[in-house]
């Protein structure tokens, strides 16, 4: 696999969120603004290159009774360490993502590839590897956030886009698209397109109905 | 080789199923975490504590500009701001500074679940010719998974809530940071503290308030609402403002 590979594969091929659905908690909370689904995204790929540098440096050292402890020491004190940053430089905006900074911890994503690919492969490509991930994941968050900010607020970025009727304008937005809810309908919506155009991505069903029997 | 690599080459050529290597690895990442955290901490607190200042500065003016009347209130008495005193808790009297220094709280008298408490706290007090008009009160408690603080706005019969603000916590997105939304806050003002006989009934119910002591819980927070119930009970309370407020009523603080 070419350095290239490593890096664009997760954007849409290996998507973590759509073609493994994973980090799903996170990418539903943080995606009613473009500004919030940016910070966490930024953050993620922040947590996930070190991480995998750090990992994947010391991978020869780690004894394998103890790799998840010490992996998940080393994503905690990350994630502790970029939200300590926000509060301290971007107060606002670490008000409003409140835990879910802390929780990338638990994201299944960063602990995947520690896990999968850092353990195994030199501090290089564990960073492309770490890169290509968080941005695979950032492009969802991105999508999903331009949908439910556009159509709950007429916004983009907190600017407005489509001006309100309420001000003026023609647009009603849709408050739904705001709600957790939302977040559910978009991500199926993009799951579904993207394995529409990839037929390769559908999974096989893991049982079928046994043909029904003559009487 | 390796006698010459000295004694931190001997233990990285360990294999990585000797238990020294192991332990040895752990206590290695714990520290180097715990070293890169704690100096991180120490050099943000400064400017973390700052916006935190401001926010709090922020929803005292929101929950000023609540209460009706009560800008015109400021004007006739020419002021912009309420007049801030410290207090020592433990007699209620008025004190010149403070030391920061905390004292633990007996664990049964402890229903807000502090541990410890400041030995002297900020006040606001608003008066206008002489008399009380407003008391702000700075409050904590455990909520269902932080800390919360608030602000508790007093009526001048030191009993009556004129308002509650939340500074800070850290509940359940969603359900539990419910009680920051004016909705909510907005069911607190009117409500007594304590009943005549002095005894503090004040609560948050699960299902439909009755009487003047209860407010509404939001369905889905109910320990964040008890946390917020417990912290206004405390504060109310001997270990809290009461000292203060009893002095405030002999009008001798």
């Amino acid at each position: 696999m070419s350095a290239r590979d490593r890096l664009v594969s997760p954007l849409i091929r290996d998507n973590p969120v759509t073609r493994q659905i994973l980090g799903i908690c996170s990418a539903l909370a943080v995606t009613t603004s473009m500004t919030t689904a940016l910070t966490m995204s930024a953050a993620l790929v922040f947590v996930l290159c070190t991480a995998a540098a750090l990992i994947s440096a010391i991978r020869r050292h780690i004894p394998r009774a103890i790799r998840l402890i010490l992996q998940i020491t080393i994503i905690a004190t990350l994630v502790i360490l970029v939200d300590e940053l926000l509060r301290a430089y971007a107060f606002a905006l670490s008000e409003r993502l409140s835990i879910f900074v802390g929780l990338i911890v638990t994201n299944c994503l960063v602990l995947g590839r520690a896990e999968a690919f850092a353990m195994h492969h030199p501090a290089g490509a564990a960073v492309l590897d770490g890169l290509g991930n968080a941005l695979g994941y950032g492009l969802v968050l991105m999508v999903v956030a331009a949908i439910r900010e556009l159509l709950g607020t007429g916004a983009l970025f907190g600017r407005t886009v489509l001006p309100l009727a309420e001000e003026g304008g023609w647009f009603a937005p849709l408050r739904l698209m705001q709600l957790a809810p939302a977040a559910f309908f978009v991500l199926g919506l993009l799951v579904w397109a993207i394995r529409s155009a990839r037929p390769e991505q559908v999974e096989r069903p893991e049982h079928r109905l046994a043909p029904e029997a003559e009487p | 080789m390796a006698e010459t690599r000295g004694i931190w080459g001997r233990f990285l050529d360990r294999p990585n199923e000797d238990p020294v290597k192991a332990i040895g690895m752990a206590g290695i990442v714990a520290l180097c975490a715990a070293l890169v955290l704690s100096t991180t901490a120490i050099l943000l607190r400064p400017l973390q504590e700052a916006h935190l200042e401001a926010a709090r500065a922020a929803r005292m003016e929101e929950m000023l500009d609540t209460l009706p009347g009560l800008r015109d209130l400021m004007r006739e008495a020419g002021v912009d701001a309420l007049e801030t005193r410290l207090v020592a808790l433990s007699d209620g009297r008025f004190v010149a500074v403070g030391d920061g220094a905390m004292e633990p709280v007996p664990e049964a008298e402890d229903i807000a679940g502090l541990g410890e408490r400041p030995a002297v706290v900020p006040v606001h007090l608003l008066e206008r010719d002489g008399r009380l008009a407003l008391v702000v009160l700075p409050v904590s408690g455990q909520g269902y998974q932080s800390r919360i603080e608030a602000l508790l706005a007093l009526e001048p019969d030191l009993n009556t809530v004129a308002a509650l603000a939340i500074t800070a916590q850290g509940e359940t997105p969603g359900l539990g940071t419910r009680i920051t939304e004016p909705d909510w806050l907005a069911l607190w003002p009117g409500r007594e503290i304590a009943d005549e006989t002095g005894a503090i009934r004040i609560a948050v119910t699960r299902g439909d308030a009755t009487g003047p002591h209860e407010v509404d819980g939001i369905s889905g927070a109910t320990r964040t609402g008890n946390g917020v119930a417990n912290m206004v009970r405390f504060w109310m309370g001997p270990w809290g403002y009461g000292p203060f407020l009893d002095r405030l009523r002999e009008g001798a603080a």
